[in-house]
């Protein structure tokens, strides 16, 4: 029996290929996730290992809590001082100071920053070229003197700097040109993704980071027979209480604690990605196979005459599924190999640049997608494969015989509408149910789409008749006889085409969805925007280039004190501890009273130039969760340590679209007390003439020395805010284009298997008189049909997800994306006729002798 | 070539192998025949004797390896794929052995078929006569799974004649009937000839259905070997078992 199935495989090469491809691409979606991320890994942990190779100890400044990267605040830093006293200790071989800046810009020749794909800009001293501590390697000229700089090779090579020339250094202040003296590249030959790196002497660094007398770490190497543990104590028992100490392995796992938990997250992602790709696969697996098995009918009832046992019938199909989803899991691990090298190229080409140093391909990477990609293929083997063992014998003898309705068939009419039903109740707990977890929110919210598909997708088929009436319209009317004979053949089997249509159906409702959401952000942001600066006197706001990262306030300042200009709002941003949980706070200066326009609850404008030392905004919801009032008092913690006590003065609503501000808002002249080197997260700029292309001009000039910092125009400022969310749609979209290529090739199959099944049909419409044209005409206005069914149900499907998952989140309001939804329609009828094109060519060039053939 | 009104089909020398080399089988080894327009020929022969192939030749389903075939005055053997379509649509209709109606159009639908592919409109009154003819007045809004055999059978030939061909095709039409049906679907044939003037070439191997012929052509071993005019079902049988012992 066994050796039948694989003879029956080896006999229906072509189907048996277009069904493993269903899996094939899931598959090679999850090993190309776990290369990928694995290699990404793989490469950080060798920058960030190399980097400390020499240390024993890392003393570096402790901030009072953990902070995230690009918050608008760092670690507190540590005296100059300390280092002698290190030097002093026993144990201590050598110790070197070193202070670093992770957004130091290089200047090209076009005077803008150097950035490659949203990569950092590393900036850091260099105490010595011979150091052990100095993870580099000179490749070309010497080590940095006074007022020099060393570049990294790739962007020497890429803006063509050569040693010698002057290069643009942007850093606290404006720019200064310095000497290039040399070219170097990481010890161990590996890529840094699109990082610049900028070394200086450690006097320069110090003054162009704004961290004179200070130093961000001091990197230790133990005296000969001291071990570092004893080095740790030692250290350890002269540090002030806003340093710490770590040996160097810990310190490099704490400097990759961050990047980790990047990947982990890109890991988690793309793996979704890979679940979906595969969840549409194996309904394109159930749909397949219960075509091929209902043609085969007769060969399972002559076999059941033979004596087969259903064990054995039942057996043999799983058997197929089994070897069918092996081959495809292998092919699958491979094409993820190329797929890990096009996802690179993928972030590298919408901007987001990784290191890269080779693939690394884990023994845990084959083992999971062949045991999913097997699994899958089993599981949905499974039904079609139960029906095959109710075939009677009798069928063999039998003309016309049809597979019989499985035993739960019975139950679809109930089953199918509780399914999704139950599917929305999970779906609903996980949005609105209290206490969860965002772990438990995204388990709850997956298993209630999983069953709102499987749901929708069983209960699809009553939709067919009606659905198919109105859809196939249009080819009835363009397609002349072909249109209307496609129609008829689209809901002549309803399942079939419900489960066909279903595969597209997961896909589009998912894009809707995604669409639906970004419709929603973007509108109710723009409206925020628009509501902020209703009748305020903000001309221009001023951000870095990338629109988000928070800038030395050098550049507001420099704006501020340019001729013309009538005020400047800064918006400090950073992390600050209350209530024992860091959260993002802002701080404003006075002129906000005239230049944001926010909604208060209690207070007026005038808070934001009465706050002085201790003031405090909240908004309310935070108001709410703290039972804060006017007066309440606000206890603040910031990186340092400091505790600084402040008093609510004003409480207002933000706008749907998001606040302004941070959780808690105080003033510029508190925060610039307590935190060392503050950045603006944005400015508003009121100036004379308002919007013109003259203090346009103005502007610009002013800011000619600061290339991060971009002046915009309101309209502009919004376009910026959201661009960044374009990119991020356009990476879900890829992700999920790929298991729209899924359901298209689910089509490609059920047209094939259709197109074999009704080869007499099809001749005797030869015979009598249809073109191949015509023929492949109506293969394809089927297809485009089915297509069409699947977008409608999705796009519906999507519409619904998307206003409940809206429904959850405050800050955005519904609103419906017109142009998407036309898009995504016509994206589904050109899914139709790319899925028709083979499927019918293969149609029209059957013989019309067929029809005359018996059987 | 030399077609006159009264010819419909003209095939000279028509030779057809299949395969190549020692495998080659030859279907037809250089038959000639002429259908009279408005007579019901008939074409007989022991299975193997070459006769499904000579019709799919005469009906332009197949090439002759060599040989010319004519219909309505039109050399067939050199169009090109498109163009015997056409030809097919306008010039001819088929009748198969098992119906091979469209299980999700009705029976007017189906019968309209044809002239759908064509983009034209039946004729109402050629196409109530016809649906008379064949006596399916009441039946037209049924679906062929709600048919009898016979019934879709009807159905099938109303199909082929709608178009109003040159030539009807019949492929062993009673093949898949009982014998009381396949009488009635002979006696409908038959009076298609006579009422409504049509051409017809039946394919069987029935003694019986080729009594209904108003000639008979036999086939053996890719030849034609003997060829009656209006014989009676004992007299074909006769030559039927001649040409076997030959």
């Amino acid at each position: 029996m066994i050796r039948l199935a694989l003879e029956g495989l080896l006999t229906r090469k072509l189907r048996t290929a277009l069904t493993a491809l269903a899996i094939v691409l899931g598959v090679a979606m999850i090993s190309g996730t776990y290369v990928l991320t694995d290699s990404i890994d793989s490469a950080f942990d060798q920058i960030f290992t190399d980097i400390r190779e020499g240390s024993s100890v890392v003393v570096s400044g402790r901030s009072a809590f953990d902070l995230s990267e690009g918050s608008g605040v760092t670690e507190p830093t540590l005296d100059e001082p300390l280092l002698d006293e290190v030097r002093g200790l026993p144990g201590v071989a050598e110790a070197e100071g070193g202070v670093d800046n992770d957004s130091t810009s290089l200047i090209g020749d076009d005077g803008k920053a150097i950035v490659y794909g949203g990569a950092p800009n590393l900036g850091f001293s260099i105490a010595k070229g011979d150091s052990p501590f100095n993870p580099l390697r000179l490749v070309e000229g010497s080590w940095p003197g006074p007022e020099e700089v060393v570049i990294d090779s790739g962007v020497a090579d890429k803006e063509d700097f050569a040693i010698g020339d002057e290069i643009g250094v942007q850093v606290e202040g404006p720019v200064e040109r310095l000497r290039i003296s040399g070219i170097v590249e990481f010890g161990s030959d590996l890529s840094i993704g699109g990082a610049t790196l900028a070394g200086f002497d450690l006097p320069t660094a110090q003054r162009l980071f704004d961290k004179e007398g200070r130093l961000d770490e001091i990197a230790v190497a133990a005296a000969p027979g001291v071990s570092d543990e004893q080095l740790l104590t030692e250290i350890r028992a002269i540090l002030p209480p806003s340093a710490q100490a770590l040996s160097g392995q810990a310190q490099a796992r704490e400097d990759a604690a961050e990047t980790n938990e990047f990947i982990s997250f890109l890991r988690g992602f793309l793996l979704a990605f890979a679940g979906i790709a595969l969840f549409v696969g194996a309904f394109v697996i159930a749909n397949s196979l219960s075509i091929t098995i209902a043609q085969r009918t007769r060969e399972f009832a002559t076999l059941r005459t033979l004596g087969a046992s259903r064990r054995q019938v039942l057996r043999s199909i799983v058997v197929e599924a089994l070897v069918v989803g092996a081959v495809a899991s292998v092919l699958g691990l491979f094409l993820g190999l190329a797929l890990a090298t096009g996802l690179f190229e993928l972030f590298e080409a919408v901007g987001f640049t990784l290191p890269n140093t080779g693939l690394t391909f884990e023994t845990r990477t084959a083992v999971v997608a062949l045991l999913v990609g097997i699994l899958v293929t089993l599981l949905a083997s499974l039904r079609p494969a139960l029906r095959a063992t109710r075939v009677p014998p009798i069928a063999a003898v039998r003309e016309g015989a049809t597979l019989p309705p499985g035993r739960l068939a019975r139950f679809r009419g109930i089953g199918a509408p509780l399914t999704a039903i139950a599917g929305f109740a999970a779906l609903l707990y996980g949005l609105f149910g209290s206490g969860l977890g965002t772990t438990q929110i995204l388990v709850w919210m997956g298993l209630g789409a999983l069953l709102i598909f499987l749901g929708v997708a069983l209960f699809s088929s009553r939709l067919i008749r009606p659905l198919v009436g109105l859809l196939g319209w249009p080819s009835t009317r363009l397609g002349g006889a072909a249109g209307l004979l496609a129609r008829d053949n689209a809901r002549r089997n309803p399942e079939r085409t419900a489960s066909t249509a279903a595969a597209l159906m997961i896909g589009l409702a998912l894009v809707t969805l995604v669409a639906t959401l970004a419709a929603g952000i973007v509108d109710s942001f723009k409206g925020a925007v628009n509501d902020l600066w209703k009748g305020s006197a903000t001309d221009y706001a001023l951000t870095a280039q990338n629109n988000f990262s928070p800038i030395p306030i050098e550049a507001a300042d420099e704006v501020a004190a340019t001729p013309g200009v009538t005020a400047v709002m800064n918006v400090r941003t950073g992390e600050v501890r209350a209530f024992g949980n860091v959260i993002f706070a802002t701080a404003v200066n006075p002129p906000a009273q005239d230049m944001i326009i926010v909604d208060w609850k209690e207070g007026s404008q005038q808070v934001f130039a009465d706050l002085g030392r201790d003031g405090a905004l909240v908004d309310d919801g935070y108001a709410d969760d703290h039972r804060l009032s006017i007066g309440s008092p606000v206890e603040l913690t910031f990186p340092s340590g400091e505790t600084r006590a402040f008093r609510v003065e004003g409480i207002f609503d933000p706008p749907t679209g998001g606040s302004p501000f941070g959780r808690v808002t105080i003033s510029q002249e508190a925060w610039d007390e307590e935190v060392e080197r503050p950045r603006n997260l944005y400015s508003f700029v009121d100036i004379e003439g308002g919007e013109s292309e003259q203090s346009r001009a103005t502007l610009e000039r002013a800011l000619a020395d600061f290339p991060n910092a971009k002046v915009s125009t309101r309209d502009e400022f919004i376009d910026n805010q959201i661009s960044g969310l374009s990119s991020i749609l356009n990476i879900l979209y890829v992700l999920l284009a790929l298991s729209i290529l899924v359901s298209l090739f689910g089509i490609v199959n059920t047209l094939v298997l259709t197109v074999f099944e009704r080869t007499r049909e099809i001749g005797m419409l030869r015979a009598i008189g249809m073109t191949r044209r015509q023929v492949r005409r109506m293969i394809r206005h089927e297809s485009v049909i089915t297509s069409l069914i699947g977008a409608a149900i999705g796009i519906v499907l999507g519409l619904v997800l998307g206003a409940l998952l809206i429904a959850r989140v405050d800050f955005i309001d519904f609103s419906f994306p017109t142009a998407q939804v036309v898009v995504f329609a016509f994206a589904a009828i050109l899914v139709g006729v790319l899925a028709a094109i083979f499927p019918a060519r293969r149609a029209a060039r059957l013989n019309p002798l067929e029809a005359l053939h018996y059987e | 070539m030399e077609a006159d009104n009264a010819t419909v089909v003209v095939a000279r020398e028509v030779t057809r192998r299949y395969g190549e080399g020692e495998t080659a089988v030859d279907a037809l080894r250089g038959v000639s025949v002429e259908v009279p327009r408005g007579k019901l020929t008939a074409v007989m022969g022991p299975s193997g004797s070459g006769k499904s192939t000579l019709m799919h030749i005469l009906a332009g389903l197949d090439k002759p390896t060599s040989g010319s075939v004519a219909i309505a005055g039109k050399e067939i053997t050199t169009l090109s794929d498109s163009d015997l379509t056409k030809l097919r649509r306008e010039h001819i209709g088929f009748v198969f052995q098992f119906f091979n109606l469209l299980p999700m159009l009705d029976a007017g639908e189906n019968i309209t078929l044809p002239l759908s592919i064509a983009g034209e409109k039946p004729d109402p009154g050629y196409y109530d006569q016809l649906v008379a003819a064949v006596g399916l007045g009441d039946r037209l809004s049924h679906r062929p799974a709600e048919l009898s055999g016979g019934q879709q059978q009807r159905v099938a030939i109303a199909r082929a004649l709608v178009s109003r061909p040159d030539v009807v095709f019949a492929d062993e039409p009673t093949g898949n009937l009982d014998s009381h049906t396949g009488h009635e679907i002979l006696e409908l044939l038959r009076h298609s000839v006579e009422q409504l003037g049509q051409t017809i070439v039946m394919v069987t191997h029935e003694a019986r259905a080729a009594a209904i012929a108003d000639r008979v052509l036999y086939l053996a071993d890719g030849l034609i070997v003997r060829e009656l005019a209006g014989a009676t079902q004992h007299e074909i049988n006769e030559a039927m078992e001649e040409i076997a012992q030959a």
